[in-house]
């Protein structure tokens, strides 16, 4: 029996126009397309679309300019916010975001994403931290857990010879021209939630012109943990919150 | 207008805010630093910006950032700063983005010294970044020449789409010397592949060097290298003095070129068949000149540098094996004195 779908009344959900109709590259189960969703649709309730600019990473979020239906530019590793700096003094009405991961960020790009917060530069950073390079194969990142197995650290991570995991979101919140920083996680419906509000509010820190915010994600990356994407989020829940609690340390 | 007596730096400073440059980034080393310090006054006076970044690396993607966005952005350094650049100087030439750098140059390997020197000759032209090109290499030999370079570079940027340097070193740098300032330009209107939110536009706009997949990398670069032969058809520039009858021609650039200059007038005065080739663009090099020359009957070059011989590659290579290339220079930050020219193209001369 042919069914009748009379979708156009009751659509209650649809793609953010914000993003493109188009397939990522993403593993299945890896919340990188989750991330890019929330704040898709943040832009778009904000009405940013043709207000804003992204500053894609280099990383597994290396075409986040061919996902968002965005003005963009593709930074080199870990020079992201210094790039968003240059445009962000270019289009100072404009809303500017980078959106790194953690190799990107804490490890290479550090100095960079120190500086921007230091200066209060206007904008925002989407942080992914899933724990590992993603992009080149899983190997171990400044916020790899101690134990955790990444390719270059196969009997697990090492505290006394490669250090202790990394705590962006509270470094960056220690920092005087940083306005907002928190840590969220998109581990749940319920945590993906939360996060999608933190990067409202982080967005409309930009808007008031307040200096520089950050929302750090706890993110998954089933193909380089060698998990399913329910383990992955298990395992987000269960190893990575209690190292990396979900707060607010500058709002 | 008239002449004003002013120091190298500032004057090359001035004229890159005189060309409409809206975004100035960078990192002090001498001896550029006045270059910076003028900005810092200027840039904000005008409402343009002005930021001094934590390293050149963040300075060179701060550009990146601001010449994407379709203004017209610099940076200045030495050396050292530019070897740390090197990453951006290839995001900025493979996405196709115009930016001008202005390299005071020092003395190298490693911190070297302050002394002035020609020791980045093969880093701008060869080696500024992985993949395959060349920026645009302009290379003045006094103030005014490069108060006019730098007004140049920023229309060869913009014209290109490209990296342009303009490389002096630490003596023009420092020196003062009488130079008219162009007037003041309008800003330039925003291009329209320009990163500035979408807007009204149709259109997102993307600045990227990313190619994925063989055959897009290659198209890119065989575009790419269309778009440098263009180069090299129109913009070489060189300044030749009594080069037609001469049996030896003294090939330098810059400060080198410039005593150059006073060694081959001093040798004609002698009655001695000299020449000057000044190549005022490093890269694109005049090698079809030098070439026509040695057609033309000239048989000796004497490439005079402060290094160890870097142009010399590139004179031998246009001239061909049957000529005799001879070098004159000194890494470490010595100035040739035009004596000694005169003494190495005299003993060249002398050999049948
Ligand atoms: C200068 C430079 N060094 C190294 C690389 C190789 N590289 C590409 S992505 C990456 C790490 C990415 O990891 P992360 O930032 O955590 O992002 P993810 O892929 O996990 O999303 C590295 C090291 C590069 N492209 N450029
Ligand atoms: S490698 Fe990991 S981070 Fe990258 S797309 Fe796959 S799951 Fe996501």
């Amino acid at each position: 029996m042919p069914v009748n779908v009379h979708v156009d009344e009751n659509l209650i959900y649809k793609r953010p126009s914000s993003l493109e109709d188009v397939h990522t590259h993403y593993c299945p189960g890896c919340t990188h397309g989750t991330a890019h969703r929330i704040v898709a649709e943040v832009l778009d309730e904000l009405g940013l679309q043709k207000e804003s600019i992204i500053v894609a990473p280099v990383g597994c979020a290396v075409f986040a300019y061919t996902y968002f239906a965005l003005d963009g530019v593709e930074a080199a590793h870990g020079r992201a916010p210094a790039m968003a700096t240059g445009i962000k003094r270019a289009n100072p009405d404009k809303i500017v975001f980078t959106y790194q991961g953690d190799g990107d960020l804490a490890s290479i790009g550090i100095a960079e994403a120190i500086h921007a917060a230091v200066r209060g530069e206007n904008i925002t950073i989407i942080f992914i931290n899933n724990a590992i390079y993603g992009m080149t194969g899983g190997q171990m990142s400044p916020t790899t857990l101690p134990g955790q197995s990444t390719t270059s650290s196969l009997d697990g991570r090492d505290s006394a010879i490669t250090g202790q995991p990394m705590h962006i979101a509270e470094l960056m919140a220690s920092l005087p021209g940083t306005a907002y920083s928190v840590r969220r996680s998109l581990h749940d419906a319920k945590h993906t939630i939360r996060a999608k509000k933190a990067i409202r509010k982080a967005f409309q820190t930009q808007i008031r012109g307040e200096g520089l915010s950050i929302v750090e994600l706890l993110s998954s990356c089933p193909t380089n943990w060698k998990m399913t994407p329910h383990q992955s989020l298990e395992w987000i829940k269960e190893e990575m919150l209690p190292t990396y609690p979900i707060g607010d340390f500058k709002t | 207008m008239s002449k004003k007596l002013i120091k190298g730096n500032v004057a090359l400073a001035e004229a890159a805010v005189r060309a409409g440059c809206q975004a100035y980034f960078g990192y002090p080393i001498t001896p550029q630093t006045e270059l910076l310090e003028h900005m810092a006054i200027r840039m904000p006076e005008l409402g343009r910006t002005f930021l001094q970044a934590e390293s050149e690396v963040a300075a060179i993607n701060m550009v990146y950032g601001a010449a994407s966005s379709g203004v017209r952005a610099m940076t200045s350094s030495s050396g050292p700063g530019i070897s740390l650049m090197q990453e951006g100087l290839s995001y900025i030439v493979g996405s196709e983005v115009p930016v001008v750098i202005i390299d005071v140059m020092r003395g190298g390997p490693g911190l070297g010294n302050i002394q002035p020197a020609q020791s980045d000759y093969n880093q701008l032209t060869k080696t500024a970044g992985h993949g395959d090109y060349n920026p645009i290499v302009l290379a003045p030999s006094t103030i005014q020449e490069g108060v006019d370079m730098v007004t140049l570079s920023f229309d060869l940027a913009d014209k290109y789409r490209t990296l342009v340097f303009v490389a002096i070193d630490g003596a023009i740098g420092q020196m003062m010397e009488p130079a008219e300032m162009p007037p003041m330009q309008e800003l330039h209107p925003r291009p329209e592949w320009a990163i500035t939110g979408q807007g009204e536009r149709n259109e997102k706009n993307i600045i990227t060097s990313i190619y994925l997949g063989a055959d897009n990398l290659g198209d890119f670069n065989d575009k790419l290298q269309a778009k440098l032969r263009a180069i090299e058809e129109s913009e070489v520039r060189y300044e030749a003095e009594t080069v037609d009858d001469a049996e030896l021609i003294v090939v330098a650039f810059g400060t080198s070129g410039r005593v150059a200059k006073s060694a081959v007038h001093h040798l004609r005065k002698a009655g001695k068949k000299v020449g000057l080739l000044r190549p005022i663009t490093l890269w694109p090099f005049p090698s079809k000149k030098l070439a026509a020359l040695a057609d033309g009957g000239t048989k000796k070059f004497l490439v005079v540098e402060m290094n160890m011989g870097q142009m010399l590659h590139d004179v031998r290579y246009a001239v061909g094996r049957d000529i005799d290339v001879q070098f004159f220079g000194r890494a470490g930050g010595s100035i040739p004195m035009p004596e000694e020219i005169q003494e190495k193209a005299m003993a060249m001369l002398e050999v049948n």
